[in-house]
């Protein structure tokens, strides 16, 4: 297929350039053109108001999905635990069901995991699909895929959530394309359309350099895995909800995979990249002894600690924690930048962090022009007391 | 032992810049690049074939130039290339990239295990894997970053999770998407670059009829998901030096950070 321009109703506005995520849109005379870079990925089409930007793609045709009902969570547990994300899409569910004025449900798996309903419940699920079964213990992919199959069979769901954990992230890709499914990974933002009705998942790309706006408008359920960390958790106080059981028949041979051995063991390799939070250290923490507050509050905040190069010189932190430059490019939603001068090659790293906060003891000093939230003050004391204001409101 | 291999050619996104005024991604001088993740998954295809004898076949779906990124894995000692591309591909989403890729794979058949890198750095989406693995209904394992033992029917595998790990014992054939834990991936050697570029003919182009794929099920047409758009993540900086002693300008941060629901 492929996209071209009608030169002649092109009002010049801009739109698919700035809408495209190749660049591939050039300004000529003040009209559109595309370029060879073009992949037809489409962006551009709907954005125009002159209709100019056509296609040879026969519009497909969207099918009836009014009698799809429901929005559902994935309940992901581990060792009988629930993860943290499972809450916070819970808590997202509620807000879209409450605008499609459909029910929340949990799709809870596991073995002898029954206990756990209440909790769903009480964050929000109307009901829960539980299937327990001695091959759904642990997670293994072509078990749970059968079952969450089996479950969207049945009840026909119209929106499926999961988190972009691990488990997450092996698990939706292979259940939708069992189901037959689009599906948008890591999204960090999801709302209804107030037109449509169809669910909106806006996700970042190109190392977050872009972000997208995907709908899922052909299949249902309309499927997504939500980056962890970043919807909010919502206790529902009092809410009633079912538990449906749902009855599991699976042998070890279709499954086709065993566990050996699990082990649980702290992170060995640093993943500054996926990091939510990076609490950073530069040459005014004053020595290795001084970066002892920062992972203090690092581990409070739940992020990781990172630094600048001169740190990384002096033995202070490993290699492997130097952002900028000549060290790793960081997104996280919070950066906190503790005695770091805000050099041009330090900051090529970390600009793309969401906030930023800094804290120097000289006021002039460069980081503060890239900052949300500026402190001149001695970071030996702001970080301890930062740390202590945190751990009280978090109450621990 | 055959070994499939998954390749994509990224743009380095090191090196996308936004351009300020216009919002819209820079790409001039910007370097393409074998995805960073299936290097490694290359490199330990091919490290299984010194081991245990066999074939390593590198698929790349892309434009024509994708071919510079099989003739750089071919470098690295990979056998044989097949490139996909057909203007029918593009725009495809994970749905249409998979089905295009499993019935590549179908056609080239015969095949025990099937390589690919966890994540490509462009759309960082980890799911072409699963959906090629289901696509062709065989069993999957994901951030794997060691390959313990390989049978004729079976092998063991260690899958990485956020606070630990697990041995998997899987049946063959398998897919993995692999991490970058997993191996040091080796320079290309030039007598093979040269080799990938004087013999072509070791690399095939495939078309949407050479896999027997219809425009509908392909690239745009064929996609289940579409972007509605795309736009500049905000990155207003909010500019403000809180005042006062240090009790009350954390009181302030951590006010701060309550109001945009950071903690
Ligand atoms: C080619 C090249 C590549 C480079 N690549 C990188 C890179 O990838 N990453 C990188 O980080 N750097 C890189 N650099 C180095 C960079 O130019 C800076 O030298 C470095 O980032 C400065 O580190 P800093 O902020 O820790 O130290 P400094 O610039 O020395 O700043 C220390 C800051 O701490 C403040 N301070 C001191 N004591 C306190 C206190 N008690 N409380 C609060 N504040 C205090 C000071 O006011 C000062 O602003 C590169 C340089 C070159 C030439
Ligand atoms: N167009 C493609 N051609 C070949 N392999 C691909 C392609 N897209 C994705 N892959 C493989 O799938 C992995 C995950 O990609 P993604 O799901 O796009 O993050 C990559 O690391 C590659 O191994």
């Amino acid at each position: 297929m492929s996209v071209w321009i009608e030169v002649d109703l092109c009002s010049g506005c801009k739109r698919c350039q700035k809408a495209c995520p190749y660049g591939a849109i050039e300004m000529i005379d003040g009209k559109a053109h595309i370029l060879d870079r073009c992949t037809s990925c489409g962006a551009c089409i709907e954005l125009c108001r002159e209709k100019a930007i056509q296609t040879d793609t026969k519009p497909k045709e969207i099918p009836d999905f009014s009698d799809r009902q429901g929005v559902w969570v994935f309940a992901e547990q581990r060792d009988g635990k629930l993860s943290r994300v499972s809450l916070e899409l819970l808590g997202k569910a509620q807000e879209l069901a409450g605008v499609l004025n459909q029910d929340v449900s949990a799709v809870l798996l596991g073995y002898q995991v029954a206990k756990l309903s209440k909790r769903l419940i009480g964050y929000g699920a109307d009901n829960v699909y539980l299937a327990e079964h001695k091959a759904l213990k642990d997670y293994r992919t072509i078990a749970y895929t059968k079952v969450i199959h089996e479950l969207v069979e049945k009840q026909n769901p119209n929106i499926l959530l999961m988190g972009a954990t691990h488990i997450g992230r092996d698990l939706a890709p292979r259940l939708s394309r069992r189901v037959g499914v689009g599906l948008t990974a890591d999204c960090t933002e999801l709302v209804i359309d107030p037109e449509e009705g169809i669910l909106l998942q806006t996700r970042p790309a190109f190392g977050g350099n872009v972000m997208a706006t995907i709908a899922s408008r052909y299949s249902r359920p309309q499927m997504a895995t939500v980056r962890p960390g970043v919807m909010e958790v919502k206790q529902k106080r009092g809410n009633k909800g079912n538990t449906i059981k749902h009855k599991v028949s699976i042998t070890e041979k279709e499954i086709a995979a065993k566990i050996l051995e699990k082990v649980r063991e702290k992170k060995k390799s640093v993943s500054l990249n996926d990091a939510g939070i990076i609490v950073a250290g530069g040459r005014g923490v004053g020595s290795k002894e001084g970066m002892k507050a920062l992972f203090s509050l690092a581990q409070v905040m739940g992020g990781e600690v990172a630094g600048t190069r001169i740190i990384v010189e002096e033995g202070w932190i490993p290699v492997e924690r130097q952002v900028g430059q000549t060290g790793q490019t960081v997104r996280p939603e919070i950066y906190v930048a503790c005695g770091i001068s805000g050099a041009i090659q330090h900051r090529a790293g970390m600009l793309g962090s969401r906030y930023i906060i800094a804290i120097n003891k000289d006021k002039s000093a460069p980081i503060f022009d890239v900052a949300d939230w500026g402190i001149v003050g001695d970071l030996h004391e702001v970080v301890p007391e930062f740390d202590r204001a945190i751990r009280s409101s978090k109450g621990k | 032992m055959n070994i499939i291999v998954l390749v994509k050619q990224v743009p380095d996104t090191t090196d996308v810049k936004l351009d300020p005024k216009t919002g819209s991604l820079v790409r001039e001088g910007v370097e393409s690049i074998i995805n960073p993740d299936d290097r490694h998954a290359i490199e330990a295809a091919v490290s299984l074939k010194e081991a245990v004898k066999g074939k390593v076949t590198a698929v790349s779906m892309g434009p024509p130039q994708a071919i510079d990124a099989i003739s750089e894995a071919m470098g690295m000692g990979v056998d044989e290339g097949i490139l996909l591309s057909d203007m029918a591909f593009s725009g495809a989403d994970t749905w249409a990239t998979s089905f295009t890729l499993g019935k590549a794979i179908e056609k080239i058949g015969n095949y025990d295990l099937i390589l690919c890198g966890r994540q490509a750095i462009d759309g960082d989406t980890a799911q072409i894997g699963p959906q090629v693995a289901e696509y062709l209904g065989i069993s999957q394992v994901s951030y794997v970053f060691e390959i313990e033992e390989i049978k004729k029917k079976t092998m063991v595998v260690k899958r990485r999770l956020e606070d630990g790990f697990e041995r998997i014992q899987c049946t063959l054939p398998a897919l993995l998407t692999v991490i970058g834990e997993l191996n040091q991936p080796r320079y290309p050697v030039v007598s093979g670059l040269i080799d990938a570029c004087k013999e072509k003919a070791r690399i095939k182009v495939w078309n949407a009829s050479d896999i027997g794929a219809q425009a509908s099920e392909l690239g745009l047409e064929g996609s289940l998901t579409h972007v509605v758009k795309t736009f500049a993540p905000k990155f207003k900086r909010q500019g403000e030096m809180l005042e006062g002693n240090v009790q009350e300008v954390v009181g302030d941060l951590i006010g701060k950070l309550k109001e945009n629901r950071l903690i």
